[in-house]
């Protein structure tokens, strides 16, 4: 057990996971001798070769392409694109033929192999194209799993488990967090299985959910109102798609409360599928509405960065508006 | 390195000449300088009878979809020689990525009557389940992946997968077949630009029929056609007559040798012509003319492989009498029986989305199920059988 960052843990699940796996083979812009801009692929060439680690010419829908057809070929294929705002000329071939390939074809075919890892998120002044979370998109297209991690521990273990799940999975990772989420992770190889969130503190008045660096401000939003003598549960939602109804409903059957906070825009985030399902299945345990914390709807700025991110005041705010309806 | 001028100097657009490869004249005869491919009579009467399969195929599926019996159908007709030639090149074990007019290819490989049948009438025995459109065919058995209709998308991922075989090492190589329509897509340049700079024995078969639905090949691109792209990015090149099987024949099996003794991509441009409609929703006649289709017809690659044929010797009118009526027949029993299979339960829906279905799809498909308990007659295709 050593302490390391998230990029480290990230870096040393795809060790762990070449290692493990000769047909795991890593890919993208920068990927290879460089390491990749954030260096998530550190060191990987050198000591997997440059078959198994290279880099790829600029061209994400090529990119996710080539890596649909490896995975169909029985490759774990890991497929990096350099920011998750840079993954839409690639949202055809994740789209129409990623999430597809296993249904269109009567499971003569699958891309089960496939993981696309992405840096994504803000909080690092990146403006509209270094700060975008995408996951509603991807989560509107059944086929796919989504999987965010919060700090290295969840980070190593969540993408193990995405690397070897049989279905193609878009592992978001919260690049506010790279450097900043410091924490201890087990130099062994293991898994955090997917579909599975997480209660990360159990409380009894208010639950609030959350997924990757969105963790951190409901966290610090709860021990705000602790000193009010308000005991919120805080749950970790891990994988988006699929998503883990039932820990969430029995959450809020508990509290009678919910909040949702991300840090993607409000509208149709995925904040309002959550929403939906649990007043669906918990109507009458709720107290209050349930509330969204979330970006607005408006391009993510540059110079209001501080204003746009749903922030732990304002996260304080909703639970002091829930508890008091 | 460049060499350094002192003027501005532009190559021009149309600089490069590509010729055209043509072993085989429409009489059958060979053209004086070509060289005749070594194919053994056996082989060669195979490739005739599945260039006749698809003719009667694609011919009588057409009906079908005017007498209202299927929804869709997309014939080659024009094109046989492209697909059929280049399979019979192919070894079995390489792979196929097709854009959807290549079910020569696929009858090459050994798909019966019976499996394009189910896939076009969409019941329980199409390997695809029943949830594509006509001819989005598949088969892992035969190495022949199922088709989407996105245009385009399989180029890149050919790529993948003989990037793939190149990593196994099994001297395999995997076949990418696309219209001249589509490699105007991004994925024709980001597939091709990858496969060059990742060394992926990966063959790009272009048919260059023509048209893209309504849209003439002038309309598509300038310069010298698709080959010209093929040398813009590092690959070797070649243009063929896509109606001269023995041309398709033999350029396909060059392609072959040298993509896997080289673990490099070649792109083989096929002109061709597109004699049907694009598919039976595209009516011809409003954007092209009587004269040019004669024209074409003329010189039909079916016909002018069936010449060759007959100088040999290898055939003659009664035999081809007897395989016309054959397959006529044959067709129309599976077709007969397609249509009566069922559609597969309703437990499919949600089967294959992922490798099990999750909690949230089981409880959908329980729900619907209580829904068409109440209303068994508004979905007649799976009432009857929903918990047998």
């Amino acid at each position: 057990m050593s302490k390391i960052n998230l990029l480290q843990a990230i870096n040393s699940a795809l060790e762990t996971a070449m290692h493990a796996d000769q047909t795991v083979v890593c890919f993208g812009e920068d990927v290879g001798h460089f390491g990749g801009v954030f260096r998530a692929t550190s060191h990987l060439q050198e000591k997997f070769g440059e078959d198994r680690v290279f880099n790829t010419p600029l061209v994400e829908q090529g990119i996710i392409g080539f890596a649909n057809g490896l995975a169909a070929n029985g490759f774990k294929a890991i497929a990096e694109i350099q920011f998750a705002d840079y993954i839409f000329p690639a949202f055809d071939q994740i789209v129409n033929e990623t999430a597809k390939f296993r249904y269109r074809s009567g499971n003569e075919f699958n891309v089960g192999g496939l993981t696309i890892r992405s840096p994504y998120g803000g909080g690092i002044k990146g403006a509209h194209y270094h700060s975008q979370s995408p996951e509603a998109y991807f989560a509107h297209t059944p086929g796919l799993k989504v999987v965010v991690p919060r700090d290295p521990y969840q980070a190593k273990g969540l993408l193990l488990a995405s690397i070897r799940d049989e279905n193609p999975v878009l592992f978001f990772e919260p690049k506010r967090l790279y450097r900043a989420s410091v924490g201890e992770v087990p130099e062994t190889d293991y898994e955090i299985p997917l579909g599975v969130a997480e209660v990360v503190e159990e409380g009894t008045d208010i639950t609030l959910l959350a997924w990757g660096a969105q963790m951190e401000i409901i966290t610090e939003a709860a021990a705000l109102v602790q000193e009010q003598g308000i005991s919120c549960e805080i749950v970790d939602l891990r994988t988006i798609v699929p998503w883990d109804v039932e820990t969430i409903v029995n959450s809020v059957k508990k509290t009678g409360r919910l909040i949702i906070s991300h840090e993607a825009t409000l509208t149709s985030g995925f904040g309002a599928e959550v929403a939906a399902t649990v007043q669906e299945q918990a109507f009458l345990s709720l107290e209050s509405p349930i509330l969204r914390v979330c970006g607005m709807d408006v391009p993510y700025p540059l110079s209001h960065e501080t204003e746009y991110i749903p922030d732990a005041s304002k996260v304080f705010e909703a639970i002091k508006l829930s508890i008091n309806y | 390195m460049s060499q350094t001028i002192h003027k501005p100097t532009f190559i021009s657009g149309d600089a490069l000449d590509i010729p055209i490869f043509k072993v085989l004249k429409q009489n059958g005869t060979l053209y004086p300088k070509a060289v005749e491919p070594e194919l053994s009579q056996e082989f060669a009467l195979k490739i005739y009878r599945d260039l006749v399969f698809i003719r009667v195929f694609d011919e009588r599926m057409v009906n079908a979809q005017r007498q209202g019996r299927i929804s869709f159908y997309m014939p080659c007709l024009g094109e046989e020689a492209a697909s059929i030639g280049s399979a019979a090149a192919l070894e079995a074990q390489d792979m196929v990525f097709a854009q959807y007019r290549e079910q020569g290819t696929l009858r090459y490989r050994g798909f019966t009557t019976e499996q394009f049948m189910d896939q076009c009438f969409s019941n329980e025995r199409d390997l695809g389940k029943g949830r594509q459109m006509p001819i989005h065919y598949g088969s892992n058995e035969l190495n022949y992946m199922t088709i989407s209709s996105p245009l385009g998308t399989q180029i890149p991922q050919a790529a993948g997968y003989a990037y793939g075989q190149k990593l196994q090492g099994n001297s395999g190589c995997t076949i990418c077949y696309f219209g001249e329509g589509a490699a105007s897509e991004g994925d024709f340049h980001a597939g091709l630009n990858m496969a060059a700079v990742l060394n992926c024995p990966t063959i790009f078969f272009c048919r260059n029929n023509g048209y893209a639905i309504s849209t003439p090949a002038s309309e598509q691109y300038k310069g010298d056609g698709i080959a010209s792209r093929g040398v813009g990015y590092g690959i070797k090149t070649i243009r063929i007559d896509g109606n001269d099987l023995l041309a398709v024949y033999a350029a396909t099996k060059a392609a072959r040798d040298y993509a896997v003794a080289h673990n490099a991509p070649v792109l083989i441009e096929a002109m061709s012509y597109r004699l049907g409609a694009h598919s039976t929703s595209d009516d011809p006649t409003g954007y092209r003319s009587k004269e040019e289709e004669a024209k074409w017809a003329t010189k039909d690659p079916v016909l002018r492989y069936k010449h060759w044929l007959t100088k040999k010797g290898w055939w003659d009118d009664a035999q081809e009498n007897k395989l016309y009526a054959q397959y006529r027949e044959e067709i129309l029993a599976q077709m007969k029986a397609a249509e009566k299979r069922l559609v597969n339960k309703i437990d499919d829906i949600i089967t294959d989305v992922f490798d099990v279905p999750t909690p949230h799809l089981k409880r959908q498909l329980a729900d619907l199920k209580d829904h068409i308990r109440k209303y068994p007659a508004a979905y007649p295709k799976t009432s009857g059988r929903l918990d047998s």
